[in-house]
């Protein structure tokens, strides 16, 4: 009887593959929401390939981290099916000295149901592909997240390829999330390039929706070379193009120091002055 | 050492000949032989020794138990006929440990303590069933192992041999030198059969090849492995069983003993998936398998069954899914291992570091819900978290403002937004009240990166200043 289990899977996705080649449904596009950019990407990220998310800086990470989730957490989003398949992470050690371990509290503040992701630790880079190559050819999972730290050694234009391949027979989106890289040739449909962006600032100048600032370096057999400045909204589960002229994005001359402002006195009770921006409900 | 005296544990046989025996001080013996050469005894060694050995017999039976200090005990029912009969196994066992310069005595017998006092007291080799009960009877007393005192009290009452005592009626026995004489006596003499108790459970399902000639061919090792496992699984179908744990033992003919164990998450019997779960196992060995001089025999053990119906076929996909989820797991866990491979399990507590369990995901993992986030609002809780907190160097309002500027990593970062402080008590009843409470804020510099940072203490004149800790960072 185990026999018969690939047979039915294989059926499943020569259907898909066939609706697919028909061009019926946007099943194989993964929409960001963001109707500029998904028009530059003919209707969204392909499914079945491999695409990478640099971080623009060390620093970056963080950011480049969520948007990654976020394309994942999209991947599984477009199909009603699909919404709640496993997330896969393989994630290097030293990714998690340098910028933290993943937080479960905060991936689910973030969008991520934790009890959907299978999380692999890799002692080094050629742990973390090969971990990433093993997921990438299993059907059954959401999205592959592939974490390695600078430039693993194996890692060259034959193992994305291959990497590229797997996607292509699973069907599964493969993000390969690089920080402290250089560009190198890959086999990659696209290629971001994600820095943090300051947040629309919510009342009493709290840190708003995370927000990242995207430059689509490449796309293969299509334009490139533009930037978006984009918000995730979580209970949407989509990406939101942040008005350019929106003035509280441009924090390059706000001066950071001394402001007026009322501290919270012991009891938790705000100092009555009236005027309610300086305070934010929250929690 | 016993009785504040270095004591005699063992000796050699030119040291019999001089008149050594066991239990002699060892300033005696070096009374009378000035250039002895003794060495200390090490009994964890010995152990570790003769356990290496019990490996070795694990080729002609599952069952094999320690017999301490210096025997083995092998059951060897129903294994036999592999090694050309119980005469045939012995002489082999025999000639094998003699090639590794032991010196061995050997008995087979209907009840392991019948073999072990012919081992130990008789002419050893194989014990027919018709004479077993004669050759029993011919023993001396010191084969029931019994202290000395008791030995020398059966002598003086005449009572030789094994026969002499079996004469008796045992009720006089056991009044006379305790129960313990008179059932080991029993035993002895075939009235009452005891299991032995092997080092390892025997497992529940056991296939194995034994090579004539010792088996070299690295590149056909696989081929073996794949008939091993395709009989494996026929047995546990007909069973309606799944194995949770496949051992594969090689046997090299140098008597190393070679294990690979491979785990799956949920009971298995797919070959298929079972092969690839070995290939990914060998490709992760960090010493390859190596042949030597050859295998003699490679046996597959299944040590833990556990109930699998013949899966049944759903319509949707879920099954499936979950199926390719579960196998993907066992290949992870098998060439990564357990502690590697992970998934995270709410925790109701509001500790930042304690609300997320992670676990094996090779275990099967309770459920818990997490709590839905709250609409409309930023995400409250970092994405990435530094175990240790990070300690960093700030500057803040007095008395509870967020840090206006602060340095992390010799960077100086300008906060633009910042949120707080969301005040999180330590948990006494785990910390002890000493852990002191923590005031978190949410910021934001004026690169748009986004921090979770933390104050211990206050701003107070007459107390040491304020730390400042980062401690995750946002997306």
């Amino acid at each position: 009887m185990p026999e018969t289990a690939p047979t039915l899977s294989d059926l499943r996705r020569s259907l898909a593959e066939a609706a697919r080649r028909s061009g019926t449904a946007a099943a194989d596009r993964i929409g960001l929401g963001v109707p500029g950019l998904d028009e530059i990407l003919n209707g969204g990220l392909v499914r079945a390939a491999l695409h990478e998310v640099y971080a623009a800086e060390v620093a970056d990470l963080a950011a480049a981290t969520g948007f990654a989730l976020g394309l994942a957490l999209r991947a599984g989003q477009v199909e009603e099916k699909t919404g709640d398949r496993t997330i896969f992470w393989a994630r290097q050690d030293f990714v998690d000295a340098e910028s933290g371990r993943l937080h479960a509290p905060g991936l689910n503040e973030f969008g991520l149901d934790p009890a959907r992701l299978l999380l692999v630790r890799a002692r080094d880079g050629e742990g973390v592909l090969r971990a990433g190559a093993e997921a990438a050819r299993c059907p059954a999972l959401g999205a592959v997240l592939i974490e390695p730290w600078g430039e693993p050694r194996p890692f060259d234009l034959t193992a994305s390829r291959r990497l590229a391949l797997a996607a292509e027979a699973s069907g599964v989106p493969v993000l390969l999330l690089r920080v402290a890289a250089a560009e190198v040739p890959s086999a990659a449909r696209t290629r971001w390039q994600v820095r943090a962006l300051a947040s629309r600032a919510l009342e009493a100048n709290a840190p708003g929706t995370p927000a990242f600032a995207l430059r689509l370096q490449r796309q293969r057999g299509g334009a490139a070379e533009r930037e978006w400045r984009v918000e995730w909204d979580r209970d949407r589960h989509c990406f939101a193009e942040r008005n350019l002229f929106d003035r509280s994005a441009r924090t390059d001359h706000v001066a950071p120091l001394s402001r007026p402002l009322v501290p919270l006195s012991g009891d938790g009770q705000v100092a009555a002055d009236g005027r309610d921006s300086e305070f934010r409900r929250a929690g | 050492m016993q009785g504040n005296a270095l004591r005699i544990v063992d000796c050699d046989k030119r040291a019999v000949d001089l008149g050594l025996t066991r239990d002699m001080t060892l300033a005696d013996a070096r009374a009378r032989i000035p250039d002895l050469v003794a060495l200390e005894t090490q009994p964890q060694v010995d152990r570790e020794f003769l356990e290496a050995l019990a490996g070795f017999c694990d080729r002609f039976t599952p069952l094999v138990a320690l017999d301490e200090p210096h025997g083995l005990m092998l059951d060897i029912t129903g294994c036999a006929h592999l090694f050309g009969g119980e005469a045939g196994l012995g002489n082999l066992a025999g000639r094998s440990m003699q090639r590794g310069g032991l010196k061995v005595k050997a008995a087979i017998a209907g009840t392991p303590d019948a073999a072990r006092a012919c081992a130990r007291h008789g002419h050893g080799g194989l014990v027919l069933p018709g004479q077993e009960e004669a050759l029993l009877r011919s023993l001396p007393t010191a084969a029931l192992d019994t202290d000395v005192e008791t030995v020398i009290a059966l002598s003086r009452a005449g009572l030789k041999t094994l026969a002499h005592l079996a004469e008796r009626p045992s009720e006089t026995l056991s009044a006379r030198f305790g129960e313990a004489l008179a059932v080991k006596l029993r035993r002895i003499l075939g009235h009452e059969d005891r299991r032995i108790t092997p080092l390892r459970p025997p497992p529940d399902c056991v296939v194995e090849r034994h090579f004539a000639e010792p088996f070299t061919d690295a590149a056909n090792l696989e081929a073996v492995v794949v008939r091993l496992i395709g009989e494996a699984a026929r047995v546990l179908e007909a069973r309606g069983e799944g194995g949770r744990i496949f051992e594969l033992g090689f046997f090299r003919s140098d008597g190393t003993l070679r294990r690979l164990a491979i785990e799956t998450g949920r009971p298995s019997r797919d070959a298929k998936a079972l092969l690839r779960l070995y290939r990914e196992r060998v490709e992760t060995l960090a010493d390859p398998l190596d042949p030597g001089f050859g295998f003699d025999a490679i046996k597959l053990a299944v040590p833990l069954c556990e109930p699998l119906d013949t899966p049944q076929q759903s319509l949707d996909g879920r099954a499936v899914e979950e199926e390719a989820v579960a196998d993907l797991v066992d290949r992870l866990v098998t060439r990564f291992g357990r502690d590697r491979v992970l998934r995270f399990v709410a925790q109701e507590t509001h500790h930042p570091v304690r609300a997320a369990k992670v676990l094996s995901a090779a275990a099967p993992l309770p459920e818990a819900a997490w709590p839905a986030p709250e609409p409309q609002e930023p995400p409250a809780r970092p994405l990435q978290l530094f175990e240790p907190p990070q300690p960093i160097e700030a500057i803040a309002e007095v008395p509870d403002g967020p840090p206006i500027r602060f340095r992390w990593r010799h960077l100086i970062h300008d906060v633009a937004r910042a949120e707080g402080p969301e005040r999180i008590a330590p948990e006494w009843w785990r910390d002890g009240s000493d852990e002191p409470m923590r005031d978190y804020y949410r910021v934001e510099d004026v690169q748009g990166r986004r921090f979770w940072l933390y104050r211990i203490g206050f701003y107070e004149a007459d107390s040491a200043p304020p730390r400042w800790f980062l401690h995750g960072l946002f997306a």
